[in-house]
């Protein structure tokens, strides 16, 4: 093999034009395979954060009621209970579960909430809202409000509400300014507006408003419990793992984000389908450009095959004299495009939330090892039908050439 | 007695299927004992190279017996002849063939090397030894694209002999060259026959080398007329 490899790559070096233009070629194709990888992984990601990035990863929620069968009763007909509707249902212990989720590894955030409809007036003008009763300290644990402030601050004081910019448009109104919050209880407040955002999300941006827990508590009648808990993860892909670990952990119903949006996540495999094509397509060239040059080559040096042979060189020889020409020239070529891939890509700042990228690549998804690895096998395999085509010449036919 | 280096018995060869076949040797008979100098005559077409081909286990014949060093060479598988052809037979053919990307010492150890899987020293040693012995030493870092057609045509020689062959077939080796390469290779090859005991086997058309050999076989359309 040793042998083998030194003559491999003497007959790579004799003839450089045509190396450097078969490396470099096959490095194209490498650089392609790399472009794609850091694309569709980088338009994945920024898809998936535009989306899901300000919203919450797992929802901790109530188990569903459900109608019980009572006990004990000298009948033959079943009696059962059915279930309450005329309460609103809570996360039973939640407070002591917080600190709890709040030490899971992976989650990033954790917001306890109380949650409610309301109407908001502002004179004449009406808006039916989700409302949602936040800590203050934890006002940025799900959704940055800090960072998507237009105007204002995200301090949820007593009395205070932030909105979304859409709203403050459709309302025509400023911070500072007092709209009146009618609750779903029948209950009013006078909110004043202390931060208007624009989180990029319409369903929050026009139809949500933020308040403190306790101004929440009293619109709702809620003197103590939880509507729900939201968390926020370091790993969007770990959602659906985390759901369930955390339903495990609390007993309370967890939903994953992934079951809100089968359309993204469709639309994504699909999306990272194509990619797979498209870079099965490059690997396939750059085998056919190997191949090609690979049987070239044969033809060019069959009279000095026909000598290997006559001198006592074995079939399998010459078989990986010209193997290890093709897979010398897959790891140079696929070395350079990956190496080549990395410098420029990793000039591109990689997708972040809440920031609009020029080109939504991410070299850290650009699979550098495998494009090497699969262009240095597909090199390998692209080199055998020419290296068998070498090997099964006769010594006879072409000595006297 | 001479031991017999090879032995051929009724040894048939022929090209091609049915109505376009040709039967290029018929039934050739002939021994060759260690350290035979034969010239190997005849006309274009009488199956010289043919049976140059065969002694050397390019190619096998369709019937007859091939015998060399007591080893039944008709029976023999590709790699095994591949293998016996790099220990025991070295070639020289008219035009050279070296391997024009290594120096005239890579060409000379090629059949050693390629035999242990890698170069050594001791095969160098000996490359350069052999180099010398043919008046090359001081080229031998030269690649073979470097050299002059006779230098080439030493290295050639240089190369058959690396593995201390028992028999060298050599096809026209001086065919392509002038009067005065052509006479100092053939001295060589005297030479080498003399103090190495390989034996020689030398297709030509040259009237002057066959006259420097001790025996001469004649084929003609495919049998031996003259030498057996």
């Amino acid at each position: 093999m040793l042998y083998a490899a030194k003559l491999a790559w003497r007959y790579l070096a004799s003839s450089r034009g045509q190396t450097a233009l078969l490396i470099a070629g096959v490095a194209l194709g490498v650089f392609f395979f790399v472009f794609i990888s850091a694309l569709i992984g980088g338009l994945g990601q920024y898809l998936v954060q535009r989306t899901v990035g300000e919203i919450s990863h797992v929802t901790l929620t109530p188990p569903p009621a459900e109608a019980t069968l009572l006990p004990g009763l000298q009948s033959t007909a079943l009696m059962v209970a059915q279930a309450e509707t005329g309460q609103r249902d809570l996360l039973a212990g939640a407070e002591a579960l917080i600190p709890v989720l709040d030490a899971t590894p992976g989650v990033k955030g954790v917001s306890p909430q109380i949650t409610g409809n309301g109407i908001l007036m502002r004179g004449q003008a009406r808006a039916a809202v989700s409302v949602t009763g936040i800590e203050p300290q934890r006002v940025s644990d799900i959704a940055n409000f800090g960072a998507r402030l237009q105007e204002g601050n995200a301090i949820l004081g007593s009395n205070r509400v932030l909105i979304g910019q859409a709203l403050a448009d459709d309302l025509k109104v400023g911070v500072g300014q007092i709209l009146r919050l009618q609750s779903d209880r029948g209950q009013e407040r006078a909110l004043q507006i202390t931060g208007i955002f624009a989180l990029g999300v319409e369903s929050i941006d026009r139809r949500s408003i933020f308040i403190s827990q306790a101004t929440a508590r009293t619109l709702f009648a809620i003197p103590q419990g939880i509507s729900r808990i939201e968390v926020s993860l370091e790993d969007l892909s770990q959602a659906d793992a985390m759901a369930e670990r955390l339903s495990a952990l609390t007993g309370y119903k967890a939903e994953s984000w992934t079951s809100g949006n089968a359309q993204l996540l469709d639309g994504l495999k699909a999306q990272e389908r194509s990619g797979d094509m498209i870079k099965g397509f490059s690997l396939v060239t750059i085998v056919i450009g190997v191949a090609s040059a690979m049987l070239v080559n044969t033809y060019r040096r069959s009279s000095e095959i026909g000598i290997m042979r006559a001198t006592g060189a074995r079939r399998g020889f010459v078989l990986t004299v010209f193997v290890l020409q093709g897979a010398l020239v897959g790891i140079c070529g696929g070395a350079l495009g990956a190496g080549l891939g990395f410098a420029l890509l990793s000039h591109i700042p990689p997708p972040e939330i809440g920031v609009t990228p020029v080109l939504p690549v991410d070299y850290r998804q650009g699979a550098y090892g495998m494009a090497l690895l699969l262009t240095t096998i597909g090199a390998v395999l692209a080199s055998l039908l020419p290296a068998r085509t070498a090997s099964r010449i006769d010594p006879v036919k072409v000595i006297g050439q | 007695m001479t031991d017999l280096l090879v032995e051929l018995s009724d040894l048939r060869k022929g090209f091609g299927e049915g109505e376009a076949r040709t039967e290029v040797l018929k039934g050739i008979t002939l021994s060759l004992p260690e350290q035979e100098f034969a010239a190997l005559l005849g006309p274009s077409g009488s199956g010289k190279s043919t049976l140059l081909s065969i002694m050397g286990t390019l190619m096998k014949a369709d019937s007859g017996r091939h015998i060399m060093r007591g080893q039944d060479l008709m029976a023999a598988g590709d790699a095994e002849l591949t293998d016996f052809r790099n220990r025991r037979i070295g070639f020289v053919f008219q035009f050279h063939h070296l391997f024009p990307d290594l120096t005239a010492l890579e060409n000379v150890i090629f059949p050693a090397a390629v035999r242990a899987g890698r170069e050594t020293p001791a095969q160098k040693a000996r490359g350069r030894l052999l180099l010398e012995r043919v008046g090359l030493g001081h080229r031998m870092n030269f690649r073979a694209t470097a050299l002059s057609g006779g230098q080439k045509q030493r290295v050639a020689i240089a190369r058959a002999l690396m593995n201390q062959p028992a028999l060298v077939l050599a096809d026209e080796p001086t065919g392509n060259l002038d009067r005065e390469n052509a006479d100092q290779v053939m001295a060589l090859l005297t030479e080498i026959n003399r103090e190495e005991a390989t034996a020689f086997l030398i297709s030509t058309h040259d009237a002057g080398i066959a006259a420097a050999c001790r025996r001469r076989i004649t084929l003609k359309d495919g049998r031996v007329v003259e030498g057996v």
